[in-house]
């Protein structure tokens, strides 16, 4: 855990996140995620052995919806907030297949 | 070296509901872009998921068919990525506690009388993405979202096929168990069923596996075989040529007979998966799974067994009767409707296949009702019709649909047995052949084939041939 | 004597007929003009002047709603992160400057049932990220009691609305403390319910774990009133709770004789500024002499909350920031191809303390990381909630702390992130055990407002708006001296 973080570490999140950043900010967050990681140290000093992840706080089992048509109405449809919209589709800059994107959809 | 493939497959399925996994939109097919589409599916602000009740009951029928444990408790975590089909930026899927596991699908059996068993890894239930046409307008991708949050199941293998046979083996019975189960239009032409292998090569006889690569971008079961085999002999090749098999993603282009590899970047895929802490572990009571495995649709393999029991059928006949379970429901109308499930079997195996071939029409939606169908056959076995005027009628039916009595009386091809008329033709043909109606009275027996043959023949089919043969006797007092 | 006009005051003139509903309505689009325009206060992110007025005429010819409606023609406003059909939804981010939502949150819907009227949508950190509302891509909202201070975040326009008298009822929204601490810091109540209890359906979420809708009042029962019309079950919420919501107003008795309070002694560390720390003793006393038992108790992960809480928080919010990609609405700002339309745009639209927490988020749940920090972190989330399963078990009703640890402080005081984060120090172990808190004010420091902070079991509402009642009718004016 004490591992730190380099820019290249940071490059390669923001990657992740679709952020892009100048050099600057990319130094910038670099020393703000060490400082940060570093108060979260205590962590790791806790004695977590068989201790269950919280999950769903407040919540015994899911509550499941019946297969009925009932959809959310929209007062405006999506061409009223789409940033590009053709013919009913919304439209991005072309990607040649999906192989072409950096991840594929799957 | 001789090399033996390794194959696992992941099946994606589209379940058979009516609305979306998490929200109230119609999941059918082919309505204009993004008109299904709702605050969750487009992942506006705000909105929030609530999953399905019935993709979780077909999700759960589908687990149990292929024999795996339905666990009481699984969870939906979140599988991230930037993509423009998928409006969230993450897909909800299940990762480290999925719905079920641990199940096996038998494929066939040896040659020394053992089943061929694949081992089902898991069953887990997701949403699907959108579509992308990335050739429709210039410079553009266009992103239609109604297929976005339809829910899927995906079915991974273990990696226990050895060939590609085995892999369509696989597929095939996998997909007769899906159509039973009645859980999804199993249609790969459609993108209701999508498979993705993972293909290795290694020494024959080896314990551990080699590096496998996953083939994408099929869209039939011999695109999945034919796709294998030209994977397996490139791999072949480099580990022949001394090389190493790369971790990668490979395309196959069905129209040019081969794989390449996919320009995905090295690394990328860091999905970070963690629960997703809009949905509640998916709690499902013990009594629940129980009922549901009571009331499991029949399996294939028990129809079968059902049908060589109750019909007497040969193992021929119950493999192709039982394909499909629309099949096997027709064939078990006729039998049942009609009585003789022999001619049943004949009939629909012949005859009706025959049409279904000719005309394109799929056993479910066929213009001759089971109902009708053993009305015809009823009409043969009562000497109603002959054999002949039975297949005119069929004929006719696949054409309107309408009721073989009908047809029959419409055509003249009732049988008839009024004396009269049977009379006046036997005289006719007496007349036109009197040197075998001497010899038929003289003692000939086997004449009375002939002339029946030409009565038959003058009355178009419709003459009684019972009847004809006893006045054939008493006129030549035989 | 707290100015502040109640809502129950409102509904009743309204009843009596002594005011119109259409001069109500008009006294709070007036104020709020004069507190963003004259004051300069910057509260609105937009005034829905005309949408008030409408449903104002429409409500006036609703006899049924005068009669019955709990509250009736009361104005209210509501944090920029709750979906309101045809109004602007902002979060206070640039990413979705000029976004209409085409629908509207559950808890709003039920506020319009009950009679509210809403007049703006409120001035917040972008995407609640923040305790002071500096944060905001459209500036940052001024403390109404003391202008050259923050008012507190990420509500910080919700309660800056209700405390500079715009409105006697505002929501907001609670991760960490996000009501709770705006109210402490605006001398206001703010109350987030269990996790659970509110639908979240229409809040555009931050940490979905964590969220919660809350409310701010001028006074416990309005408070409670408000939290009572937004509460239950909701189909479109596979979180939110079916559980009873009882009548929040039938608060029970005066004497608090039987009743057990928790004093943790992690929330009342020897750092902490001692004049805070007497006035939570005077609340206290004020408690002991209504025949409450005051306990001393221990809830001993306390320290870990913060390190917990700046894990689970922004990995979530890396995930559900995700949609805002520029494909669907919102900016979209051009780059090289696809891959430059999402950095483009995102680098744009989210300002820095959105980024570092996105940044932080994905950096917790990548590959190598994701045991190391977020497993772990949810496992001490556990012990944290375990400490209050503990000691509520061991007999006691409900717990008392100090709201924050500071008064409302100076804009740009808080450079460090990290020291920014500790605002939340008292606050957000409720989120992180999903227990109901609210913070009421207890006095003042330096004539700055001082919260103190009650806690009690999942959906026991009732009891921490019995105990908050009781200790505001206690105090009475002390509260605000
Ligand atoms: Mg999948
Ligand atoms: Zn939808």
């Amino acid at each position: 855990m004490a591992s730190q973080v380099s820019v290249q570490d940071v490059r390669h999140v923001a990657g992740l996140a679709r952020l892009g950043l100048t050099d600057e900010r990319a130094a910038e967050l670099t020393r703000d995620l060490n400082t940060i990681l570093e108060h979260m140290e205590v962590l790791s000093r806790v004695d977590t052995e068989g201790v269950a992840e919280a999950a769903g706080v407040g919540a015994a089992g899911m509550r499941l919806r019946e297969d009925t048509r009932a959809p959310i109405p929209l007062e405006e449809p999506p061409s009223a907030f789409a940033p590009e919209m053709r013919h009913g589709f919304l439209l991005v800059p072309r990607l040649a297949t999906h192989e072409d994107a950096q991840e594929p959809s799957e | 070296m001789t090399w033996e493939m390794v194959v696992g497959l992941e099946v994606h399925v589209q379940l058979k509901t009516r609305t979306k996994a998490f929200c109230g939109c119609s999941s059918s097919f082919g309505d204009p872009p993004n008109t299904n589409v709702c605050p969750v599916c487009l992942a506006l602000p705000g909105a929030l998921p609530v999953l399905n009740e019935q993709a979780v009951d077909l999700a759960v029928r589908t687990a149990l068919a292929l024999g795996c444990t339905v666990h009481e408790t699984s969870i939906f975590a979140r599988k991230n990525y930037f993509y423009p089909d998928l409006p969230k930026g993450y897909q909800i899927s299940q990762y480290d506690k999925p719905l079920a596991t641990g199940g096996s699908l038998q494929i066939g059996v040896h040659e020394n009388g053992q089943a061929v068993k694949v081992g089902v890894t898991r069953v887990h239930m997701e949403e699907d993405a959108g579509k992308s046409l990335h050739d429709r307008y210039a410079g553009a991708t266009a992103i239609d979202l109604n297929r976005a949050g339809v829910p899927l199941i995906e079915i991974v293998s273990e990696p226990d096929m050895r060939s590609s046979l085995e892999a369509g083996a696989y597929l095939r019975t996998l997909k007769q168990i899906l159509e039973y189960m009645d859980v999804s239009d199993v249609s790969m032409e459609e993108g209701s069923l999508r498979v993705d292998a993972n293909v290795s090569a290694r020494t024959r006889g080896a314990t551990t596996l080699g590096q496998k690569t996953e083939v994408k971008n099929m869209n039939s079961f011999s695109g999945v075989e034919r796709a294998l085999e030209v994977e397996f002999a490139r791999q072949c090749a480099v580990l022949d040529a001394g090389g190493v098999i790369a971790q990668q993603t490979m395309l196959w282009d069905g129209a040019a007979g081969q794989v390449r590899p996919a320009r995905a970047k090295e690394g990328s895929h860091d999905y970070r998966y963690f629960p997703d802490p809009d949905l509640p572990p998916l709690v499902i009571e013990r009594k629940r799974i129980a009922r549901a495995r009571e009331q499991l649709p029949e399996l294939p393999a028990q129809r079968r067994a059902r049908f060589a029991d109750t019909y007497r059928l040969g193992g021929y006949d119950l493999d192709v009767l039982t394909s499909s379970p629309a099949l096997a429901e027709y064939f078990e109308g006729v039998a049942r409707q009609h009585g003789d499930p022999k001619a049943a079997a004949n009939w629909v195996m012949g005859e009706v296949l025959a049409a279904l071939k000719a005309t394109g029409q799929a056993i479910g939606h066929f213009s001759v009702r089971s109902a009708d169908l053993a009305a015809l056959l009823n009409l043969v076995r009562d000497d109603v019709i002959s054999h002949t005027a039975a297949k005119q009628i069929f004929a006719t039916m696949v054409k309107s649909g309408d009721p073989p009595a009908d047809i029959a009386k419409r055509e003249g091809l009732l049988k008839v047995s009024d004396d009269t008329a049977l009379r006046g033709w036997l005289e006719e043909v007496l007349a036109e052949h009197p040197k075998e109606a001497e010899r038929f009275a003289a003692g000939e027996r086997k004449l009375q084939g002939v002339l029946i043959g030409a009565v038959m023949k003058k009355s178009k089919g419709s003459a009684d041939p019972r009847r004809l043969a006893q006045l054939l006797a008493e006129r030549l007092g035989t | 004597m707290n100015p502040l006009v109640s809502a129950a005051a409102i509904t009743g003139d309204l009843r009596a007929g002594t005011r119109s509903l259409k001069d109500v309505i008009a006294g709070a689009l007036a104020r709020a003009r004069e507190a963003d325009e004259k004051e300069q206060l910057n509260i609105f992110l937009h005034r829905a002047d005309s949408q008030a007025r409408e449903r104002a005429r429409a409500l006036e010819a609703d006899p049924g709603a005068r009669e019955s409606a709990p509250l009736f023609g009361v104005p209210i406003a509501v944090k920029d992160n709750l979906a309101v059909a045809g109004l602007p939804l902002t979060c206070g981010s640039r990413i979705l400057k000029g976004y209409v939502s085409p629908y509207t949150a559950t808890a709003i819907e039920r506020l319009a049932a009950a009679g509210a009227i809403l007049v703006g949508k409120t001035n917040m950190d972008e995407f609640a990220m923040g305790s002071s509302t500096e944060y905001s891509a459209f500036g940052r909202t001024r403390n109404p009691l003391a202008p050259a201070l923050v008012p507190g975040g990420s509500s910080g326009g919700s309660a800056a609305a209700v405390a500079a008298g715009v409105v006697p009822i505002a929501l907001g929204s609670e991760t960490g403390g996000s009501v709770r601490q705006p109210a402490a810091f605006c001398g206001i109540v703010g109350v987030k319910p269990t996790y659970g209890r509110v639908s979240r359906h229409g809040l555009v979420a931050f940490a979905s774990s964590l969220d919660q809708i809350g409310v701010f009042g001028t006074n416990v029962a309005d408070a409670a009133l408000a939290t009572r019309v937004i509460a239950g079950r909701d189909d479109r919420d596979a979180t939110s709770a079916d559980v009873a919501v009882p009548d929040y107003a039938s608060a029970g008795e005066a004497s608090l004789r039987g009743v057990v309070i928790g004093r943790p002694k992690e929330y009342f560390p020897a750092e902490l500024d001692p004049k805070i720390a007497a006035l939570c003793d005077r609340a206290l006393a004020n408690l002991r002499a209504l025949g409450a038992e005051v306990r001393e108790v221990s809830l001993s992960h306390t320290a870990l909350a913060i390190p917990v809480y700046y894990i689970v928080a922004p990995a979530e919010a890396s995930s559900n920031l995700a949609r805002f990609d520029g494909v669907r609405y919102g900016l979209r700002a051009a780059g090289d191809g696809l891959r430059g339309l999402y950095e483009a745009t995102r680098s744009q639209g989210f300002g820095p303390e959105v980024t570092r927490r996105i940044m932080l988020g994905t950096y917790v749940l990548s590959a190598g990381y994701y045991d190391a920090y977020y497993r772990k972190a949810m496992q001490v989330r556990t012990l944290i909630a375990d400490d209050f399963r503990a000691v509520f078990a061991d007999g006691v009703h409900a717990l008392f702390t100090p709201t924050t640890p500071t008064t409302a402080f100076a804009p740009g005081s808080r450079s460090d992130p990290y020291e920014m984060y500790l605002s939340d120090i008292f606050t957000c172990t409720a989120n992180l055990a999903g227990v109901p808190a609210i913070s009421l004010p207890i006095g003042r420091v330096d004539s700055l407002p001082v919260g103190g902070q009650f806690m009690t079991p999942h959906f026991d509402e009732q009891r921490m708006f019995h105990l908050a009642a009781a200790l505001e009718r206690a105090l009475g004016t002390e509260a605000h001296a």
